[in-house]
């Protein structure tokens, strides 16, 4: 395998960004934590910093308010960073899509290496949609 | 080890120009003064609701916020059925009380969680959130989807309970009252949490009625303004239930309310399924053609308190206008109050203890010097002055190991 | 209190400024008032009756910018709305922020979204528009042909 799938085998370290989202997304994203499925058995963390991470979790439809900061955590990001644009506001921008301040969806602002829908997606589908971009089936 | 016990909620930007939530500015240990910075999470749902037909409008306001997801559609429908001068079946007023009250129990819950992993305990968070997963189960029983229900229309709801489900949401109501007795008694009685949180973040009954606070934030000083109680809608006036208060107006007394809050919603729950096995199955919704030109304010007793809808309709397909008040509006401006005078320890569990919505409380807040304006503290900095503190009560014994 | 009686006592208090009852049911109510009363029947509300602030919502219309302030009688469950419609082109009204603390932000949001002035406001800034659109946009204005 590649150096990248090498180096994403195990263990990914996870950076959430919240964009203008209503935070069902983010507290599936949190409920992977706790125990009834536990992401850490997988060696699966959240971090606090962007630079300790793997992964880029983005959800929430981006408003011009969030994106230039979306942009700038990208470029701290250490690379290869792998993004995933999670629930229907972070593929495509749902059902704000159409509002005055939407700046989205998430791949017009940065490349997106996996998409994961729903709205929001349950926490076994974020698990698979992350595990299966480590490389593990 | 420290990457264990400090469990990064959200996106927690150590960049240089993040624009927190909230914007202490302290004179060492004390808070002076606050600004509240938002904007990110606008949306211009208003806007966007008229350009949606009355059924969509549905899907539309479930998502303004994830956790008060059925508390939006509930004072919507209350509105439009205002203006449409109808009155919905008994059968789905049980229901959509259900929905609302289970919404209270999970909600209540998480915010448990929470407080737990502001403070400290993390043993609580992951608990409060352990058990939360039954009652979001019977939701996905219940609806199809574990958050965003979509049980909402004009006229009723629609899907129904079956009664063949009852015993199974039972069940699941009964362990839960275990469950909460368990969380209640961790909490409640723990020496170093009425330590931290007692004489915290107070807010006076003068304070709640100058902001016009609403929910548990108003309740926790003695001011009992309940929606379910003041402007009855759906199944709440045919059950018998009381509107919990504290004395006190500390985070204690928030912690306290929401805690037999739970006990309230249990027992609201299952007298609606008593409800719903005396009335005709499948009778869910009736028929409305049209929403003739009128005028609406429809409210609902969310989570974190009232939620008000107010429509303006023309006679067409769309509201005219429609303007949305969710209750933590009014309920996060009262930290001025709150937080002033106290150490930045404390301002994350103060803040934290009025409930903001989520999204609000993951950007939560930094410290800034108030002379120099230089930011001295981001937000995992605050919550480790928190769990400090918490370590430094455990440590002079004031509390058990 | 019936919402007949609450608006029959507010019609004889303020006589000259009541402009019309648009709506009188159970436990919702909306008067349309002259705007330079506003801040005379809030406070009797507030102060006198105990109501509380809700919240406000501004529109724009034809007849021009009109704002439904929201009060909650909380022991009979009341809604009562007090109505004014403001100028098409310089809307402008007194503050009631320096009454109670309820109405700043809301304010403040109907400035950024509608270009209303609220007089003597103690903090009339940016609350949701900053980084959102530009200065002097006025997002929830409309287009009357």
């Amino acid at each position: 395998m590649g150096f990248k799938d090498y180096c994403f085998r195990k263990s990914l370290w996870v950076f959430h960004f919240g964009g203008a989202s209503c935070n069902n997304c983010d507290i599936e994203i949190l409920d992977c934590l706790t125990p009834r499925h536990d992401l850490e058995r997988f060696g699966i963390l959240l971090v606090g910093s962007i630079r300790h991470a793997d992964v880029l979790l983005v959800n929430g439809s981006i408003n011009t308010r969030d994106k230039d900061r979306l942009i700038e955590l990208y470029r701290q990001a250490p690379k290869p960073i792998l993004v995933v644009a999670i629930g229907a506001c972070g593929c495509t921008g749902g059902i704000f899509a159409e509002s005055i301040t939407f700046a989205g969806p998430v791949d017009a602002i940065i490349p997106v290496d996996a998409y994961i829908p729903g709205c929001p997606p349950k926490p076994e589908a974020i698990i698979a949609g992350i595990v299966k971009l480590a490389g593990k089936k | 080890m420290s990457k264990k016990t400090l469990i990064p909620i959200g996106p927690y930007h150590p960049l240089q120009e993040e624009p927190e939530l909230f914007k202490l500015f302290c004179d060492g240990e004390i808070v002076r003064d606050i600004k509240w910075e938002t904007g990110y999470n606008h949306r211009s749902i208003e806007k966007l609701s008229e350009s949606k037909t009355y059924d969509q409008v549905f899907f539309l306001v479930e998502r303004i916020c994830g956790i008060c997801s059925t508390s939006h559609p509930f004072a919507f429908a209350n509105a439009v059925e205002e203006i449409a001068g109808i009155e919905i079946t008994d059968r789905a007023k049980y229901i959509r009380s259900i929905i609302g009250e289970l919404e209270r129990l999970h909600s209540h819950l998480l915010w448990v969680g929470l407080a737990g992993h502001f403070l400290g305990y993390n043993t609580v968070f992951m608990w409060a959130w352990k058990y939360r997963e039954p009652v979001l189960d019977l939701f996905e029983m219940i609806t199809g989807n574990r958050n965003s229900y979509a049980m909402f229309k004009v006229g009723g709801v629609r899907r129904d309970i079956e009664n063949s489900k009852i015993p199974v949401i039972r069940k699941v109501l009964s362990d839960a009252r275990k469950k909460i007795d368990l969380l209640a008694g961790a909490v409640m009685d723990d020496p170093v949490i009425h330590a931290r949180t007692k004489g915290v973040g107070v807010l006076t009954r003068q304070d709640i009625i100058d902001y016009a606070a609403v929910g548990p934030t108003a309740r926790a000083s003695g001011v009992a303004i309940d929606i379910r109680k003041d402007d009855p809608y759906a199944a709440y006036p045919l059950v018998n239930w009381k509107v919990i208060t504290a004395e006190g107006g500390d985070v204690f007394a928030k912690a306290e309310v929401r805690l037999l809050e739970m006990y309230e919603s249990i027992s609201i729950i299952e007298q609606c399924l008593d409800g719903l096995e005396k009335v005709r199955e499948g009778d869910i919704t009736i028929k409305v053609n049209e929403i003739p030109e009128g005028i609406g304010a429809g409210r609902a007793e969310a989570p974190r308190g009232e939620v008000f809808h107010f429509v303006v309709s023309d006679g067409s397909n769309s509201p005219a206008r429609h303007k949305i008040r969710a209750p933590s509006y009014v309920n996060i401006a009262t930290f001025k109050k709150s937080c002033i005078g106290q150490t930045i320890a404390d301002a994350t569990i103060s803040l934290a203890a009025v409930d903001p919505c989520y999204c609000c409380t993951e950007r939560m807040a930094a410290a800034y010097d108030v002379s120099s304006g230089k930011r001295l503290l981001n937000a995992n900095d605050l919550i480790g002055l928190s769990l400090k503190r918490t370590e430094e009560i455990r440590k002079s014994g004031a509390g058990h190991e | 209190m019936e919402t007949e009686e609450v608006i029959e006592n507010i019609a004889k208090k303020f006589i000259s400024d009541t402009v019309a009852f648009d709506l009188v049911k159970s436990r919702r109510g909306i008067i349309t008032i002259r705007h330079t009363a506003l801040t005379a029947i809030a406070e009797y509300l507030y102060r006198s009756e105990g109501y509380r602030f809700i919240i406000a919502s501004a529109l724009h219309t034809r007849r021009g910018f009109e704002i439904y302030y929201h009060f909650s009688m909380d022991t009979s469950g009341l809604i009562l709305s007090l109505h004014v419609i403001l100028d098409k082109e310089k809307p402008r009204i007194e503050s009631l922020s320096n009454m109670f603390s309820a109405s700043n932000w809301i304010e403040r949001e109907m400035h950024e979204l509608f270009g209303i002035d609220f007089l003597n406001h103690p903090n009339q800034e940016k609350l949701i528009s900053d980084g959102n659109w530009a200065e002097g946009v006025y997002p929830y204005r409309k287009e009357f042909k």
